[in-house]
């Protein structure tokens, strides 16, 4: 079969049709009598909607319908739900206000939507939506994440959370850390912000909704990471139809970054439009309609505080943390600032005690969820930054003192939840240095000098925690949901497989990798395996893709799968060899007795499934098995970043020189695909860091609403990466996989605010450090040099 | 967008009948802000007048001490002109650095000039060399066509047909792209022409491309780096936006225009 298997280097499967323009996107997807559905949006940041008139909209050409959010409470449709409970310190429920798919009376952010207009072509739509009158009585409104909490601030929902607080929340010991901090020989603190990040998936999300009369039954394609998901809850919380009365399905997916997990307003409208008016609707968003409406992520600010005894041990870390969720409590918004955040407070350190309290708040800005590294992002910043800066306030080294506290003795329990899976940090470091070549790093800083150039390197040793699990476990902290993947292995009776699985790639390549796992296990060649996913109809169930789960919860659902298969195989196989079935090894497509020349090929051993002519006593025929994998335990990939830079102080541009990143994801089933995805998630950290924010201003206007001004990152804004690994494998499930999908995006930024300062000598300066900011901490520090 | 007609002119006179016959009609040129801003919607002429057909708005020509450039010759093909790049790299590079592939392979010097954006690049060269920009009406020095933010001296009949750059003895541009949009936050054109040094800066004036004399004159006595980052503008006639704040501006005119008179050499 050529090397195919676990670890080969194989080309994706899926980029044949990507890249000759045969991918099936939303979009792509048309029907019989296709209308196109615009939405009305609010132009305010907080309004009460005094009135409607859509009657000269109606009349206009090409116009079928339009639906408002009176139709969709007046139809039974259900509030969106946030699939998370949380409980305060006092033991109360987080304050959860209803979230309308269209509220008929109040609008709390830019962007809002409030009607949806159909009609035969979107310029119709778009012409219509145009003359709809929408009378508002403009409201104060609250964006700035610094001023929600202050005493008489404007409450987005005064009713059920007064104040703006959602949920005052904390974990850990507060008496044993404030003991730590008591007896400490040094104490350390930091203030953070971590600026709110717009998602900005390439394809925009988009959704093609009908009803069929005959059957009852509704078809939703759209840009799903989850379609199993959205099928429940449209169907059990939103009351759109019975699951069995709703197919949906989520074709090609060009990214989410986790803005296509939750199920938003526009994809429950136009399913009760197709019903209610009779006809397929179609809605794809504009860009900046994308930057209006898809959650987006981070948008913290925190204190910590990081103790240490006098050899330099840690031994407190207390945090405080204000999260904003935005307007409305999105489907998972409520874990990310926590579970996914203070639980990985300890990073790679032994950190004997340590506190978080977060208070998670309201505020008329788009609801903010999880983006790619949901929480642990944040969690990497806080910890690397205040051990840098710990270390240049007690003149260490960052790296001695990373050492001097890492974690080597596995599995180790933190005091926040975590019970980490075995790796090996300090390697991990070593590794890192070997590439930047630290040893040069003097002479390179001389160099820049030389030239006017301010050089600073700096250090993030991340730890973070995939595939939420157990079930079991999240249930008690509050998820509405399990987190465990299902798969279902079909062999054929000619010998090809074709794999249903409850994970969604849109661009994780599963296409390939799972196929390499089947490929490995049999000994085929991965063109003969096919990967299904993404359809209510065809796939049994799933999770879907988010977390970085597909391959430490997907993959480990399907080698279950393929165990069952592998056992009844060398069950037929022993059979018709007249062998016991447990001297069967099953090799390079063909199904062996140990130790004699007697084999039959693979494909022989699956037709003889099918044709049941010849089954072992009991055995039924064909060649299917399912599996559902619950893992016992997250799985723990880590790694150390290190990013060197240059400031040119005239200007404040920085510019990336280095940038090294080696990971433990645990077992790489394909190193090309791996590499992809920490060079995609160091370009969206180095995004966060330098270029990306995203910005309110005092009327609540989002004034970052096109790529004209929200900047993300680019090719030339990167230097090219060095990447590498080293493999511990995590012994909770049956692959040893970690998981990468996030890693860059939650190590980049600590690694290239640490350099930053360093080159600045100042640790005064929040993300993203654009180079007025820059300009501004040189012009307080070295004005001579800002003048040339 | 709302719905337009298309009409591609053979000459200047029928792209005149054609714009006039319109009830609302625009020239287009390679309609990479036009037509932007009519998806948008923020503009609906009831017809385009293609003006990149007619052959009097085609083509480059270096003739003696000047540089002769179409209205309608799109930014790439500037930007790849070894005739041009000959004599004044410094605008070769000017096109080169505007927007991407794309956009240069559509964009015009007709059309950046007509629409005169505070941070577009080619008012900057225009400005500082001292070109003449012809119209279907007659001819405009920069001081002339340059009337405020989006604004120039054109009637709505109009048409740029070529620009004339007299070529200098050097030049440098040096540009610092904002960094989401990648137009010139602050850009600085640095010249020794006959005349003497002019300076212009685009992308930071509140009235759009401007020069600063106090740099020029420092120059004609020393034509070195030197001598313009010392000269500081007053953020008073700077633009300010999330982007870049008066001051930052204010400072990166001295520093973009040392490194322009750098490069120029
Ligand atoms: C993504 C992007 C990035 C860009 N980056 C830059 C950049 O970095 N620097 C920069 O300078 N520009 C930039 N631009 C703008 C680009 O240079 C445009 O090409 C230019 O501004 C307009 O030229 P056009 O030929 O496309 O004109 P059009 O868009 O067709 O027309 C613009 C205006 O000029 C008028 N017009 C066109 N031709 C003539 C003529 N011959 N006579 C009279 N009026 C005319 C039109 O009626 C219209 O009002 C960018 C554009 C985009 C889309």
């Amino acid at each position: 079969m050529g090397n195919e298997g676990i670890g080969a280097r194989v080309l994706r499967k899926e980029d044949k049709r990507f890249i000759t323009g045969k991918g099936r996107y939303t979009d792509d997807i048309t029907e019989r009598g296709i209308t196109h559905g615009v939405f009305v949006r609010s132009p305010h940041a907080h309004a009460r909607i005094t009135s409607i008139d859509t009657a000269k909209a109606a009349s206009m050409p090409g116009v079928i319908g339009i639906v408002g959010g009176q139709e969709l409470i007046d139809g039974g449709v259900g509030n969106l739900i946030c699939g998370w409970m949380i409980h305060g310190k006092d033991g109360s429920p987080m304050k959860m206000a209803a979230y309308p798919a269209m509220d008929p009376a109040v609008v709390r952010h830019v962007g809002q939507p409030v009607v949806l207009v159909v009609a035969e072509t979107k310029a119709q739509a778009t012409d219509a939506a145009g003359e709809i009158e929408i009378v508002y009585e403009e409201l104060p409104s609250i964006t700035q994440l610094s001023k929600v909490l202050e005493p008489g601030a404007v409450e987005v929902h005064p009713e059920t959370a007064p104040g703006n607080l959602i949920c005052d929340w904390q974990l850990g010991d507060e008496a044993a850390t404030e003991a730590a901090f008591a007896s400490a020989a040094h104490v350390v603190e930091l203030e953070l912000e971590q600026n709110r990040l717009v998602p900005n998936a390439i394809e925009p999300r988009a959704a093609v909704a009908s009803y069929d009369t005959g059957e009852d039954h509704y078809t939703l394609n759209t840009t799903s990471q989850n379609p199993h998901v959205a099928r429940l809850v449209l169907s059990a919380f939103y009351n759109i139809a019975p699951e069995h009365k709703l197919r949906v399905i989520a074709p090609d997916v060009g990214g989410g970054f986790g803005s296509k997990i939750y199920i938003y307003p526009e994809e429950i409208v136009c399913l009760f439009a197709s019903k209610k008016l009779g006809v397929p609707i179609k809605w794809v968003a504009e860009r900046t309609e994308s930057f209006m409406s898809d959650a987006h992520g981070r948008d913290h600010i925190s204190k910590a505080r990081l103790a240490l005894d006098s050899d330099l041990k840690f031994t407190g870390l207390k945090v405080d943390t204000i999260a904003n969720l935005g307007a409305y409590m999105s489907l998972f918004s409520s874990c990310v600032p926590t579970y996914l955040y203070a639980t990985l407070l300890s990073g790679q350190y032994a950190l004997p005690n340590i506190y978080a309290n977060v208070k998670l708040v309201y505020s008329h800005t788009v609801p903010v969820d999880a983006y790619r590294g949901a929480g642990r992002p944040e969690a990497a910043f806080l910890i690397e930054r205040i051990v840098e800066v710990a270390a240049r306030k007690l003149g260490v080294s960052p790296v001695e003192l990373r050492k001097k506290n890492y974690v080597r003795d596995f599995p180790y329990q933190t005091p926040v939840l975590m019970n980490y899976d075995p790796s090996d940090f300090i390697t991990l470091m070593d590794k890192a240095l070997a590439h930047i070549d630290i040893d040069g790093y003097a002479a390179r800083k001389a160099d820049s000098e030389r030239r006017g150039k301010l050089r600073g390197i700096g250090y993030s040793s991340y730890i973070e925690a995939c595939g939420i699990a157990p079930s079991q476990a999240v249930g008690s902290l509050g998820a509405g949901v399990g987190l465990w993947e299902s798969a279902e292995v079909r062999v054929n009776p000619v010998g090809t497989i074709e794999v249903l699985t409850g994970s969604h790639s849109h661009g994780q390549s599963h296409e390939t990798t799972f196929a390499q796992v089947v490929a490995q296990r049999f000994g085929l060649p991965i063109e003969n395996v096919n990967i299904i996913h993404g359809d209510t109809d065809k796939v049994q169930f799933g999770m879907g893709t988010y977390g970085s789960r597909s391959g430490p919860v997907g993959l480990s659902a399907i080698s279950k799968a393929l165990d069952k298969v592998e056992a009844k195989a060398k069950k037929l196989a022993g059979h018709l060899m007249e062998a016991d079935e447990k001297d069967i090894v099953i090799e390079n497509g063909e199904l062996k007795v140990a130790g004699t020349d007697k084999k039959i090929a693979w494909h022989e051993m699956t037709l003889g499934a099918y044709t049941a002519h010849n089954m072992p006593e009991g055995v039924e025929p064909g060649l299917v098995e399912k599996a559902f994998f619950d893992p016992i335990n997250f799985s723990f990939p880590a790694g150390t970043f290190i990013c060197e830079l240059e400031v040119d102080p005239g200007t404040g541009v920085t510019e990336i020189v280095n940038f090294v990143a080696v990971d433990d994801f645990g077992t790489i089933i394909n190193p090309m695909v791996v590499e992809g995805q920490v060079h995609g998630g160091i370009a969206q950290g180095i995004g966060q860091a330098l270029l990306e924010g995203c910005y309110y201003d005092e009327n609540g206007q989002l004034v970052t609403a096109s790529f004209m001004d929200y900047c993300v990152p680019r090719a030339d804004d990167l230097p090219s990466f060095a990447v590498d690994h080293i493999e511990v494998p995590t012994p909770n499930n049956p692959l040893g996989m970690k998981g990468c999908g996030e890693a860059g995006a939650i190590g980049a930024p600590a690694a290239v605010i640490n350099a930053l300062t360093d080159a600045l000598g100042t640790e005064d300066i929040s993300m993203p450090a654009t180079p007025e900011k820059v300009w501004r901490a040189i012009q307080a520090t070295r004005p001579a040099m800002a003048a040339e | 967008m709302y719905a337009t007609n298309y009409q591609r002119a053979t000459s200047l006179d029928d792209a005149v009948a054609k714009l006039n016959a319109a009830e609302d009609g625009k020239f287009l040129g390679g309609g990479q802000t036009l037509l932007a801003t009519m998806k948008q919607r923020l503009a609906a002429p009831s017809a385009v007048v293609d003006l990149t057909k007619i052959p009097e708005l085609k083509g480059i020509g270096v003739d003696g001490g000047t540089i002769t450039i179409g209205a309608a010759t799109t930014h790439a093909a500037v930007a790849g002109s070894k005739e041009i790049a000959a004599v004044l790299p410094a605008l070769t590079g000017l096109a080169g650095s505007i927007g991407d592939p794309a956009v240069r392979n559509m964009g015009t010097i007709g059309g950046s000039l007509a629409n005169n954006d505070p941070a577009a690049d080619y008012p900057a060269a225009v400005m500082a060399l001292n070109a003449t920009i012809h119209t279907s009406k007659g001819s405009y020095s920069p001081e002339e066509f340059f009337t405020g933010l989006f604004e120039t001296a054109l009637d709505e009949d109009e048409i740029i047909t070529k620009v004339v750059f007299p070529v200098p003895q050097k030049a440098g541009y040096e540009k610092f792209r904002n960094p989401a949009s990648r137009y010139a936050l602050c850009a600085v054109f640095a010249a020794l022409t006959s005349d003497g040094p002019r300076i212009a800066v685009t992308g930071s004036g509140n009235e759009g491309v401007f020069r600063v004399s106090e740099m020029e004159s420092a120059l004609g006595s020393n034509w070195s780096a030197d001598a313009v980052t010392g000269v500081t503008v007053s953020p008073d006639q700077m633009l300010s936006d999330m982007h870049g704040s008066a001051e930052y501006r204010a400072s990166l005119v001295s520093v973009l225009a040392g490194r322009a008179v750098k490069k120029a050499g």
